[in-house]
């Protein structure tokens, strides 16, 4: 059988847990300060080093930070939580037990809608989220492929321990590839959105794993999964689970059984390997944090951050594919760039013609942003100039060719539109006469052309019309010419 | 005369200091010239700092004569040594921590030294607070300041000798399950635990954190109270230390005890302790109801629960706790193949058995197979007794027991874990409660074999937040009885 059709006899079944590093002033439980990157071990204290003696003191806006996501996810947020220690040695953890939450999460429930390509809708359901410590990072020196295996030595860096990290666990409700991927784009550009993540790949504030297993079509049974660790973009959760997949099957296909493992992404291999069995699974000795006292979430909080919560991108793509008449790609391109969204809805209020807003934002602009590395936002049209253009093109007072000359002025500073239209003379010419002694005039000076236009070649009548917009200084109402030159030639 | 000095209460110094009739530099000094004198004997320091305590009392000097009144001004303190000083070794007692400089300083010392204080060392402990005589520390051996072949108790024997030895005018130690209160019995002070969450555990090491509280070992009642208004209060860098005013307790001390109704617990029967003992704690009620109190029956009936439920919680916390001593950031560190063995080999030699025992109880305690059977039914039985003590305070103010069922015992003579942990048995059920509980001096027992009387302490114990009426009703039986002032320690008399 051919690997489509072993896959049409089997449905890979996906769960994926998130871990999002929240964007806070400061680290989950000390003063230090929560950044990217820096010397190691300069952004450090007594706390998040775990050292003797120091106790955590709980981040409120980390928390909230949860409680906001849950909502907007339509997730339930109980009324009492707690912290739990997760006991176990690593040597990037200073404590050796890392603060986590076990039994009561920040919140339960609620579920991820995420789009198709095509757009169509999806969801899938959440188990919980909650809210945790990062731990350090380890850097094993002399071994050569970066491995503990071998190295002559390792370095941590604690600079990492101690932000805020947020976990988001779903239900086994996704079923393949391409919709992982999906569900984690709707996830992270929902967290930006919220403004509680950075949510980048590269910078690891975005981490994901994927509980990957496959059954036979039909059945309601889960298969034995594998957790796929160490993938760094979306394209290698697309490509390890792709692969994770094909191996399951293979497996199966050929008498084996899956075994319960986790596995590491081979990135420059395109495979999954072993990495420990999930048979020694670690006794993490959970227990409430006495630490930190357990925490009432009242509802009043709780109703003052849902009423925070902007519009969140699944409906905005509605609105926009609905609305607005967009295409599903690009609403999706508008949503995935808040500022530029943010930017076009503007337009589309202050002119009302979303269709226009959307071919000047992701047309001309886009690309005078990309030619001069300015982000639109940042640029020097506004929003309600540009609204004025496509009010003034929409009205007939300018032409295209003109609206195109003027984004290019108004991307240099030169302002309103209207004034430079006004100050300059650009108006459309709709008078008819005015128009006819172009029209004329073209012709008179063009013999050669309309004798070949009216043996029959007519192809040259662009030429013609081309001609009569340049005299006009493109003012010109391009229909009147063209209704004009094809009377005065037939 | 230094002598002198050093026999002062903490109060009188203070007095002294702030009216400029004595130096804070001469008050350390004395405390600092008794320890070269008595420290061989007694042993009560793992660090002392006669340098840094020099330096701090010119500082307290110069603050003094800028017109600033200390609380505590010139006081001698002796600080236990699981509490960080920056710049100074904090050892809990441990060879897993021995040559550990803390990088920071504990709330509760850093708010003392505000008040003036002056720590003249850091004091020996059973390693990390575990146990009942001070004879499992693993850097050094601490003596009772009243009889040198008996141990000073535990597991802030290093305190508790320090004061009762006139090394230091003051002393802090933590309460777990009595480490306070226990050895200030055995010692002949007042050994104070605050209700939990009233004095930052900030910069304390951990052994159990939901039972670990800082308080005072002091020879009045008086020093106490002026110690704990001084330590007492919310910190922002402790989440457990509760917000919410502090009323001091210095100027509420009484002069009598009428009005009060004092429970007598009545499943503490010291009839079974021995007719000496069970004598000086007859007496002891008598002498509460001589100044006025009334007493009553009072019925604790999970009390007995109180040592299985705190030897299940306390390790458990404890196995926590201490997984961050494996050698990776700082501390001993066995060098070895791999980080696993590392870990193993510098576990395995840097801590003493005790430690480890508790290590392993809590660790099966908490493993998955057992949370519910042990962690989760001990914490269940925590509630009751915390209960119990609720109705009792219904009908009383305060009770009253002992605070140790023996005096300091010879050294090696509870050879066996258990007989050991029985030692807490009057302490534990007000921890367990989070309750301020003290230790007042209540007489005196020669022990058969003994050759010195020896101090008993009395238990006062009081509703949460009740620490003005605890410390005040002390004083007034403090005071009246003079139980401390009959016998000098051993030390004084060479």
């Amino acid at each position: 059988m051919s690997q489509t059709l072993l896959e049409r006899k089997y449905q890979a079944v996906i769960g994926i847990e998130c871990h999002v590093e929240l964007k806070t002033a400061t680290k989950m439980f000390c003063g230090c300060a929560n950044e990217f990157g820096g010397e190691p071990n300069t952004k450090v204290c007594p706390v998040c080093l775990g050292m003797p003696g120091s106790l955590p003191v709980a981040n409120g806006v980390a928390i909230e930070h949860v409680i906001r996501s849950g909502l907007a996810f339509g997730a339930q947020i109980p009324a009492f939580s707690k912290f739990d220690r997760k006991n176990y040695f690593y040597p990037d953890m200073p404590k050796d037990y890392q603060i986590s939450q076990y039994d009561m999460p920040l919140t339960l429930g609620g579920e991820v809608k995420f789009w198709r390509e095509d757009g169509t809708m999806n969801a899938c359901r959440l188990v919980r989220i909650h809210l945790e410590e990062d731990t350090g990072k380890s850097t094993h020196a002399g071994s050569g492929d970066g491995r503990i295996a071998g190295s002559a030595y390792s370095l941590v860096d604690f600079n990492r321990a101690g932000v805020p990290l947020m976990e988001c666990v779903s239900e086994p409700e996704i079923y393949g590839a391409q919709d992982a991927v999906a569900y984690l784009e709707a996830l992270r550009r929902t967290l930006l959105a919220l403004g509680v993540s950075d949510v980048k790949m590269e910078e690891g504030s975005l981490r994901c794993d994927a509980n990957v297993s496959i059954r036979p079509v039909g059945s309601s049974e889960l298969g034995t999964k594998t957790e796929i660790k160490n993938m760094n973009s979306f394209r290698s959760v697309h490509r390890a689970i792709e692969s994770e997949i094909a191996r399951q099957i293979e497996i199966v296909e050929s008498g084996g059984r899956i075994v319960q493992e986790t596995r590491g992404w081979d990135e420059v291999n395109g495979v999954t390997h072993s990495m420990r069995s999930k048979e020694l699974a670690h006794d993490y000795r959970y227990f409430p944090d006495p630490d930190l006292v357990p925490m009432e979430i009242v509802p009043e909080t709780v109703e003052k951050i849902r009423a925070s919560l902007p519009e969140l991108p699944w409906k905005r793509f509605e609105r926009y594919t609905a609305e607005y008449g967009l295409e599903p790609k690009q609403a999706t391109q508008l949503i995935d760039n808040v500022p530029l969204a943010e930017y076009f809805e503007r337009v589309v209020t202050a002119s009302n013609h979303p269709q226009q807003a959307k071919n000047f934002v992701l047309g001309e602009l886009s690309r005078l942003a990309n030619e001069t590395q300015t982000p639109v936002a940042e640029s020097k049209v506004s929003p309600e100039h540009l609204a004025e253009l496509i009010v003034l093109v929409e009205g007939k007072s300018i032409n295209s060719k003109i609206a195109k000359e003027l984004l290019a002025r108004m991307w240099e500073g030169a302002g309103s539109p209207k004034s430079i239209v006004q100050a300059e003379g650009l108006a459309q010419t709709s008078d008819p006469a005015a128009i006819e002694k172009f029209v004329d005039d073209v012709i008179a000076a063009n013999e050669k052309v309309v004798a070949d236009y009216k043996a029959g070649k007519t192809n040259v009548g662009g030429f013609l019309v081309g001609q009569v917009m340049k005299a006009s200084r493109g003012k010109a109402d391009p229909a009147l010419v063209n209704e004009l030159l094809r009377r005065k030639l037939g | 005369m230094s002598t002198e000095i050093v026999e002062r209460s903490a109060a009188q110094i203070a007095r002294e200091v702030n009216g400029g009739s004595l130096s804070a530099r001469e008050a350390a000094g004395a405390a600092l010239a008794q320890i070269d004198r008595v420290e061989s004997r007694v042993g009560a320091f793992l660090t002392p700092l006669h340098g840094d305590a020099r330096a701090q009392a010119d500082l307290v000097d110069a603050r003094v004569r800028a017109g600033e009144r200390l609380p505590l001004a010139g006081v001698s303190l002796a600080v236990k040594d699981n509490m960080c000083l920056t710049g100074t070794r904090t050892t809990c007692g441990s060879k897993i921590l021995e040559r550990w400089i803390a990088p920071y300083t504990a709330t509760a010392v850093q708010r003392l030294v505000n008040a003036g204080a002056i720590v003249v060392g850091k004091a020996n402990m059973d390693e990390f607070a575990m146990g009942s005589s001070c004879e499992n520390s693993a850097l050094g051996v601490t003596r009772n300041p009243y009889d040198l072949d008996r141990v000073p108790g535990g597991s802030s024997g290093g305190s508790a000798a320090a004061v009762g030895a006139y090394e230091a005018a003051i002393a802090l130690g933590s309460d777990t399950g009595g480490s306070i209160r226990e050895p200030g019995a055995f010692c002949n002070l007042i050994g104070f635990k605050p209700t939990y969450g009233r004095v930052s555990r900030y910069g304390l090491i951990a052994f159990a954190s939901s039972l670990d509280q800082i308080g005072p070992l002091t020879r009045t009642v008086e020093d106490a109270a002026l110690v704990y208004d001084a330590i007492a209060g919310h910190d922002p860098m402790d989440s457990t230390s509760i917000d919410r005013p502090v009323e001091p307790t210095a100027n509420g001390l009484l002069e009598s005890l009428s009005g009060l109704k004092i429970g007598i617990v009545r499943q503490f029967d010291t009839r079974e302790l021995g007719d000496d003992i069970d004598e000086v704690y007859d007496r002891a009620y008598h002498d509460l109801e001589a100044l006025g109190a009334e007493l009553h029956d009072v019925s604790l009936p999970t009390a007995d629960y109180g040592l299985a439920t705190y030897y299940l919680i306390a390790p458990a916390e404890c196995s926590s706790n201490l997984a961050r001593f494996d050698g990776v950031r700082y501390g001993l560190r066995v060098e070895a193949q791999d980080v696993q063995a590392m870990y193993e080999q510098t576990r395995a030699a840097g801590f003493g058995p005790e430690v480890k025992r508790r290590i392993l109880i809590g660790t099966y305690a908490l493993s998955s197979g057992y949370y519910d059977a042990y962690y989760v039914r001990a914490q269940k039985a925590r509630t009751l007794v915390a209960r119990d003590f609720e109705k009792a305070f219904e009908d009383v103010d305060l009770i009253a027991c002992p605070a140790a069922s023996s005096p300091a015992f010879a050294f090696n003579a509870k050879s066996d874990p258990y007989s050991m942990y029985m030692m807490d048995y009057y302490t534990i059920p007000m921890s367990l409660a989070g309750l301020p509980a003290l230790s007042v001096p209540c007489g005196w027992v020669t022990p058969p074999g003994g050759t010195r009387p020896l101090p008993m302490g009395l238990q006062l114990c009081a509703p949460i937040f009740s620490e003005k009426l605890l410390l005040g009703a002390a004083h007034a039986y403090e005071r009246a009885t003079q139980h401390a002032l009959k016998h000098k320690p051993q030390v004084s008399e060479v």
